[in-house]
């Protein structure tokens, strides 16, 4: 392993730790963070199905895990990471076209993710809870 | 004056010809990656509390086994591409970086496998 040094030493460029704290610069790195999130959340759908594809017994029981206040909490947050990364991910999308790099613009699409998100999230669980009965 | 052929000073400094790839195909999946998650939200949300029965049989209807699976190859290679660029962004260790690069690979391919087994055992029957 060659260990000599192939740069010189100079200073690095400012990190996070010196810019004051914007909103885009909040909702660029949640869109890393919940990318992280569902990453492992993948790990819970993977259960499931499995538990579905296993037998009744448990199946019922991965449910009834699902079910508890910490599982509910769990799976609160990976709807949350889901959608907000997606609503993350479509704003990626457009900047891809070129577009919605405006001062403003920028502001209304790191807003309109967070309290899309959020808005969403609530959305689904009101609809699950209402089609549950 | 260095004695190196230009060929053998780039030679393993990154990807010939295929820069765009990664970029591409993680789009490709995101634009997917919309559609097939707003489908397994309606599918999951309308099927809350439901007995082990009709889940099963929900989960195991044609349609639903084709757009979880669809869903489960989208995803997986997503967030293959995805975590690829976490952990070359952040372990700066180069040892650690393939480690964590090979962990990776395995955690996407098993998570994938697991998931289209099971889909596909609900789907031609347990």
């Amino acid at each position: 392993m060659a260990k000599y040094r192939t740069r010189a030493e100079r200073p690095l460029s400012p990190h996070l730790q010196i810019y004051r704290i914007t909103m885009t610069m909040m909702m660029s790195i949640a869109h890393r963070v919940s990318g992280a999130m569902l990453y492992f959340g993948t790990f819970l759908l993977a259960w499931w199905l499995i538990a579905a594809a296993s037998n009744e017994t448990y199946f019922n029981h991965v449910n009834a895990l699902f079910s508890t206040y910490i599982g509910r909490f769990i799976l609160l947050g990976y709807t949350w990471a889901l959608i907000h990364h997606m609503l993350g991910g479509m704003r990626h999308l457009l900047w891809d076209t070129g577009s919605g790099f405006g001062k403003k613009t920028l502001e209304v699409l790191a807003y309109g993710t967070l309290i899309g998100s959020i808005a969403l999230t609530v959305l689904v669980w009101f609809v699950g809870y209402w089609a549950r009965g | 004056m260095s004695m190196q052929t230009p060929l053998g000073r780039v030679r393993g400094l990154g990807p010939a010809r295929s820069g765009t790839s990664h970029f591409w195909w993680q789009r490709l999946t995101a634009v997917a990656n919309i559609f097939l998650t707003l489908f397994l939200l309606f599918s999951i949300v309308f099927h809350v509390g439901d007995d082990y029965a009709s889940v099963t049989a929900y989960l195991g209807s044609p349609f639903v086994s084709i757009g979880l699976m669809l869903f489960i190859l989208s995803v997986v290679f997503h967030m293959y591409l995805g975590f690829k660029v976490i952990v070359e962004d952040y372990v700066q260790h180069e040892g650690w970086k393939i480690l964590f690069l090979m962990g990776n690979t395995f955690f996407c391919i098993a998570i994938g496998f697991a998931c289209l087994f099971a889909v596909l055992k609900l789907s031609f029957g347990s």
